[in-house]
Order: structure tokens, then C-alpha cells, then sequence
């Protein structure tokens, strides 16, 4: 599968692919250590993780402000995650509602410093350099399809944030410097 | 111009006007501010400034005395000699540290830090909620073994049960 191909099977990916009734779980909170902690490999058809994936999208939908949950953020320690940018401002490319399973980046360029915030670290926010050019390859829970696509801006960097969750790494683990972190100003 | 340098320092209960009314006094007696920061901490004010100039400490501590007035901030005035720049060659590098709150974790993961040699230049903790921050930025001397540092500090995050993380200090060059 190309990368305009594994764009196109992306962006027309939704959770009803996976058959199963997404339940809102709650979102755990550092220093909770699952969020430090690189999470496990996953088949991708396995039951119960594409129970998760509707459980990630369905928790993320009812979260205000949420573009992203990784597993690690519902305490489970293993490398799933779901991404939606689509109402974000700063998007360019875009997506749709996706989950990627073992999801790791293939190429970054042009990085960027912006400010981030995380539903697992509320009180703080941090500046953040990340690749805006980005292409990923992960598996879509389900079919197990391995799929690798590019993006850019905002899709780009939530997506290195979740991939990073999995990897057991907060946006703290990543913040410009002593001066990069904020006290949160608004919460959502 | 002399070369007479003051560090001064004004902490206390936050309220508007403390630079500006700070600010003012030092101007008035000529002085450049050359270095400062300021933060709040959970509504503390804090600021430390270098100022420069041709006065004496005694003028400046008079020329800030109403800032003290009210009895909610203090302030204080010290002359201070200019530092020399320190020895280049070494590498620049991140520090962060998370985890539960528990006391002693500053104490232990910047004691690697001086046990390799390395120098932190700025520093920040936030306690929020349970979850207890540092991010440090630090110089390591040149030749220094950073996977050896990076695994003590590692180590010494881990008996605390902290998570570490040690990254170079990037900058572009443009």
C-alpha cells in the first residue's frame, strides 16, 4: 500500500468499522506510572483491542478539547491510540476519526515549537518542539491492515504526542527548557 | 559609567505595579538594568535583577523603601562582582524529572548531576496535584561519559520511583 493509499484508507476509516459499542472510560492522571511506561505490542484483530478502540474514540469524543487519547491514558499499557484533529484550527491535512495500532514514525522534518497541553497532565502546559512534516506507519485495529501515510501541522504533532504516550513519554519529557512550562491558564 | 554592579531581589505577596514601581526607583538613580527574571510561585512574586550604574547600595535600598512599605514584599539590595563567563566546550542538556510527590527528589537526581561535574544553569519545580516536576537545563563538561550520567540520573530517578529523562539542549543554528 502506497502512502496516498494508506491516506486515503485512513481518512476513510471510522470506528463503525469495528463493530462494537465504544464506552467511556476514565482518563488516569500523571504520576500515574502506566503513563511512563512503553506499552505492550497489540494484535490489532484481537477482541479486546478493538473493544479498546471504540472505548479510546468513544472517550476522546466526550472529552472537550480532546484530539487524541493513547491506551496509556485509560491505564491500559499497550500501543493503541486514536486521533481526530478535524475541528482544530490549526490543521492543515487531515484525517478523520482514526486508531492506529504499534504506530511508529517514519520520517519527521521540520520541526516547530508550539505550546501543548495533555488530558493526563490538566494543571500544565509546555513548549514542545515537533516534526511538522510527518509520515507514520501503524495498523488499524480490526483488519490489522498495516497502513503508512504523511501529514502535516497539527495532525502531525498530535500524532507524535499519542505515538510518544505509547511509548511511555509525556510532553514534559519533551519541553524546550526550565522555561517551557506554564501553569494552565484555561481548562477546556 | 561605573561598574558598579547590584543584584537585587523583591519577593512577596503578588499585587500590580511591583516592576513598574521597582523599575522606576531604579531608574531614577541612573541605574541599566542588564539581567532579570521574575515569576509568580502560587502568587509569590519573585524577581532577582542586575542593575548597573553609579550609585551605592544604600541609595537604591532607600529609592525601593516604599515598595517594602506596606510590609508584604521584601526587598533586598547587594553589590556583586561580575562573574567570569564559564569554560566553554562542554554540551548543553535537558532535565526532566516526574513523578509521585515525595520529598528528596531534587536532592537526589541533581546530586548526579554535580557527581559528573555538570553545572545547572536554570531550574524549574511545579508541584500539581499529586504529580511533582523539574526540568532542568544543565552543562555537561566536555568529554564527559553522558550515558554514564544519564544512567545515574536514570537510576537515581528510579529508586524514588520518578521517571528521568535526558535530551540535548537544541538550538537552531539560522
Amino acid at each position: 500500500m502506497t502512502s496516498e493509499q494508506g491516506s486515503a484508507r485512513v481518512a476513510g476509516w471510522s470506528e463503525t468499522e469495528l463493530g462494537v459499542d465504544g464506552r467511556v472510560l476514565d482518563v488516569v492522571r500523571a504520576p500515574d506510572g502506566v503513563l511512563s511506561a512503553r506499552g505492550a505490542d497489540v494484535d490489532p484483530t484481537a477482541a479486546d483491542v478493538v473493544q479498546l478502540a471504540a472505548d479510546l474514540v468513544a472517550t476522546m469524543r466526550v472529552s472537550p478539547g480532546c484530539v487524541g487519547l493513547a491506551a496509556n491514558q485509560v491505564g491500559v499499557g499497550v500501543r493503541v491510540f486514536c486521533v481526530d484533529v478535524t475541528e482544530h484550527p490549526k490543521t492543515r491535512t487531515r484525517h478523520g476519526t482514526f486508531v492506529l495500532c504499534n504506530a511508529e514514525v517514519v520520517e519527521s522534518s521540520r520541526n516547530e515549537k508550539a505550546r501543548e497541553g495533555c488530558m493526563s497532565v490538566p494543571d500544565l502546559t509546555g513548549d514542545v518542539k515537533r516534526a511538522s512534516r510527518l509520515t507514520v506507519r501503524g495498523q488499524l485495529p480490526g483488519t490489522g491492515e498495516t497502513v503508512s501515510f504523511a501529514t502535516d501541522a497539527f495532525e502531525a504533532r498530535a500524532l507524535q504526542h499519542e505515538i510518544d504516550h505509547t511509548d511511555g513519554f509525556l510532553f514534559l519529557d519533551r519541553v524546550a527548557g526550565a522555561h517551557a512550562i506554564y501553569p494552565r491558564q484555561t481548562y477546556l | 559609567m561605573s561598574t558598579d554592579l547590584y543584584a537585587v531581589t523583591v519577593l512577596g505577596h503578588d499585587r500590580p505595579g511591583i516592576i513598574a514601581a521597582t523599575t522606576a526607583g531604579l531608574a531614577e538613580l541612573g541605574l541599566n538594568i542588564e539581567d532579570s527574571t521574575m515569576t509568580l510561585l502560587r502568587g509569590h512574586f519573585a524577581m532577582m535583577l542586575l542593575c548597573r550604574g553609579g550609585s551605592d547600595a544604600a541609595a537604591i535600598e532607600r529609592a525601593l523603601a516604599p515598595l517594602a512599605a506596606d510590609g508584604d514584599l521584601d526587598v533586598a539590595v547587594r553589590p556583586v562582582t561580575d562573574a567570569p563567563a564559564p569554560a566553554a566546550g562542554g554540551s548543553a542538556w535537558v532535565l526532566t524529572v516526574h513523578g509521585g510527590d515525595r520529598s528528596g527528589i531534587v536532592s537526589a537526581v541533581v546530586a548526579e548531576v554535580a557527581a559528573a561535574g555538570g553545572n545547572i544553569t536554570d531550574l524549574t519545580t511545579r508541584l500539581a496535584g499529586d504529580l511533582y516536576l523539574l526540568v532542568a537545563e544543565l552543562d555537561l563538561p566536555a568529554g564527559s561519559d553522558v550515558s554514564a550520567v544519564e544512567g545515574a540520573i536514570r537510576a537515581s530517578a528510579e529508586r524514588l520511583g520518578v521517571t528521568a529523562t535526558l535530551r540535548p539542549a537544541e538550538a537552531d543554528e539560522l
